[in-house]
């Protein structure tokens, strides 16, 4: 079945929570204000109403040692869904994500049945603790899985498909990606874990990105059309474990690779996909694989320092640009920005 | 009081115009303890605080210009743009510094005060906090090392009975004494009414001198609460997270015209005082406005002190 109007990714957010929970009593969703009236950007808006307090509750502010009860909680069989508002306040909890969710079930042989869902900021001075993107941190830890949804439909189906993973899932929401809009559909549709899509079909330079870098590299590859030149672009959908066969098959088929990333550049996702096709597609590469990350540096907080701070479709378009030696750049066909650089619409006027 | 108040709500007034954009959290109704133990402490005194911190800041004797310019992101701000609200600091005045995770700064005051007994100063350390924060590891990391220590820390909690919109009813359970938890830990503390500006003062004197004369650290719980939202300079009373009457309760009880009665201080006294205030306000903004932005081509220096040749 399908409906007519779009919804948004946290509306699509909060439709895979409850479908969850209805299917498997053992599905609980909880961290700090899961039941406030801002109920998480609207992500577990009616929830407790509907499941109840037992199964979805506010917690104190108690990151590591909440996160090691829903391990304990896993180990026991329950499905646990935590979140936190921002991907820095989980900082706190690493001990307990990479030395015992990563690790249990290599060494007992007892699966982990939790998603985290992170949110990560950016824009209107979140600054240097508020808009961390450390999904290359969580990637490298053996025994996590790692997803970072681009749209509204992948919002919810890769979102199912983590609830009822059997494997600790690390769950990265974009907050821009929470805006934005989508065909989404109705039911228990899932997304499935590992499998990257291909949002344009090209033959020039393959493009890979995830999370909110597919929605810059949408709107470069539109204007790079309009110059008649066709890129691949692939959303990669999880981080951990990487989808290498579709990436491999794009590379070989253009010969030329841009990683994007919404993270620092150092050690970072993009990173590993430049060193991984340079080692795997060498023969097949007519020119050096290039990257586009963050700086290495943390986020400053003013619109000011800001300004030049996120790569986006511009830079992409002239990152190919300086790959395929085009004489000039179709910045033109870029789409005009309206907006102040941070904020992801005239609509939002901050602070969070 | 009277300033950091009018200064809170000249924010609130003016956030509205979008050009201080990042987010904010004020203090207004919650601004005695701020001013109690700004009074209490010398500047040779360090301070740290939290995501709430302009009214520590200023209590502490920050300079109002560099906070209001860094709330506008500008290059005068006195992190140059690159902390925002969250993130204050003033050498000077003592006040080291704001940090935005909650619990965050709570060891970082501990290990200042490590620094200042093992230096042999007479100084000490002054953390504030909320409610929130003592659940956090960090805390009762950090308290019970001060306590073995018997480091020169002043745990200044301010309890306005919420995190954001969790009460503490959803967090602690209903017997918890914060005071009681403390001395468990090995600090001793007290509990006083943090909307009447001189018993705090009162406390924060008594703290200060105990820990001055060597006595190891000491816990002081500050009851009050926050009028407005937890981030932004709204009220957001109507979306019934508090129970109703709570907040007019609390407002009865407004620790500024507290204060003025217990001063015998007349209107014209008040109105004076406020005149004086509202224009070093007046030109805070009006000097972070003209202020230019940080350029954009220096987003990226400072990463480290000793840069290594790459
Ligand atoms: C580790 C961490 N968890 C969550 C948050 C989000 N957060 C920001 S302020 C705040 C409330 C903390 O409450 P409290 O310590 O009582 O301070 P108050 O806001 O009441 O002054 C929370 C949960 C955070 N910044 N850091
Ligand atoms: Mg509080």
């Amino acid at each position: 079945m399908s409906r007519e109007a779009t919804i948004n990714a946290a509306q699509a957010i909060n439709e895979a929570l409850h479908l969850a929970m209805a299917q498997d009593e053992h599905v609980l969703k909880f961290g700090l204000g899961v039941d406030d009236p801002k109920a998480i950007f609207n992500t577990t808006a009616g929830l407790q109403e509907r499941f109840g307090a037992a199964r979805v509750f506010d917690t104190p502010t108690s990151e590591n040692g909440m996160t090691g009860i829903a391990i304990g909680a896993a180990l026991a069989g329950m499905r646990p869904v935590m979140c936190h508002q921002r991907l820095d306040f989980f900082l706190l909890a690493l001990d307990q994500l990479v030395n015992n969710a990563a690790k249990w079930h290599y060494t007992f042989g007892r699966p982990v049945p939790l998603t985290i869902r992170l949110i990560m900021g950016r824009g209107w001075g979140q600054g240097p603790t508020h808009s961390q993107n450390l999904q290359a941190w969580f990637a490298h830890v053996p025994g996590l899985k790692v997803v970072m949804p681009a749209n509204a439909a992948d919002a919810k189906g890769l979102l199912l498909s983590s609830i009822f993973d059997d494997d600790p899932v690390v769950f990265l929401e974009h907050r821009w990606l929470h805006f934005a809009q989508g065909e989404v559909p109705e039911g228990d549709v899932r997304v499935p874990l590992g499998k990257a899509a291909i949002r344009q079909a090209g033959d020039a330079v393959t493009i890979v990105a995830a999370s909110y870098m597919v929605v810059e590299a949408l709107h470069a590859c539109r204007a790079l059309e309009a110059a008649g030149v066709h890129c691949e672009l692939i959303d990669l959908r999880t981080v951990k474990p990487l989808d290498w066969d579709t990436v491999y098959a794009s590379v070989r088929r253009t010969g030329r690779l841009l990683a994007l990333d919404t993270g620092a550049a150092t050690g970072s996702i993009a990173g590993e996909i430049v060193a991984r096709a340079s080692m795997d597609c060498w023969s097949a590469l007519k020119a050096p694989p290039l990257r586009l990350a963050l700086p290495d540096c943390p986020e400053p907080t003013s619109y000011g320092l800001t300004r030049q701070f996120y790569p986006g479709a511009e830079e992409i378009v002239r990152c190919i640009g300086k790959m395929l030696g085009l004489p000039s750049l179709p910045l033109e066909f870029l789409p005009q920005r309206h907006t102040h650089h941070d904020v992801p619409g005239v609509w939002f006027s901050g602070p969070f | 009081m009277l300033r950091i108040r009018l200064v809170e709500e000249e924010i609130a007034r003016r956030y509205a115009a979008q050009q201080m954009r990042c987010p904010v959290h004020l203090s207004i109704g919650q601004e005695a303890p701020a001013a109690a133990f700004g009074f209490a402490l010398t500047a040779e005194d360090q301070a740290l605080s939290t995501h709430r911190s302009h009214a520590h800041y200023l209590g502490k004797g920050g300079d109002l210009n560099a906070m209001i310019a860094e709330l506008y992101g500008k290059a005068t701000g006195c992190c140059g743009g690159r902390g925002g609200s969250m993130h204050l600091s003033d050498p000077r005045a003592g006040f080291l510094a704001s940090t935005a995770i909650v619990g965050n700064s709570i060891p970082l005051g501990v290990g200042v005060a490590l620094a200042q007994q093992l230096r042999g100063d007479k100084t000490l350390t002054c953390v504030f906090f909320g409610d929130g924060a003592t659940e956090e590891g960090a805390f009762y990391e950090a308290a019970n090392f001060a306590a073995l220590r018997q480091l020169p820390v002043l745990f200044a909690c301010e309890n306005n009975l919420y995190s954001v919109y969790s009460p503490l009813s959803k967090r602690q359970p209903a017997s918890r004494d914060l005071c009681v938890l403390a001395e468990a830990l090995g600090v001793p503390a007290v509990r006083v009414d943090g909307n009447d500006a001189l018993a705090v003062e009162a406390a924060a004197e008594q703290a200060v001198a105990a820990i001055r004369a060597g006595g190891g650290p000491r816990f002081v719980e500050c009851t009050t609460y926050r009028w407005r939202e937890h981030c932004g300079p709204n009220y957001d009373d109507e979306l019934g997270y508090r129970p109703e009457g709570e907040l007019a309760a609390w407002q009865a009880r407004d620790p500024l015209p507290r204060l003025a009665r217990t001063l015998s201080l007349t209107e014209a006294d008040q109105q004076a005082m406020a005149a004086e205030i509202a224009a070093e306000i007046g030109l805070a903004f009006e000097l972070a406005l003209a202020a230019p932005y940080p350029d954009a081509s220096t987003a990226l220096d400072g990463i480290y002190r000793t840069e290594l040749a790459s």
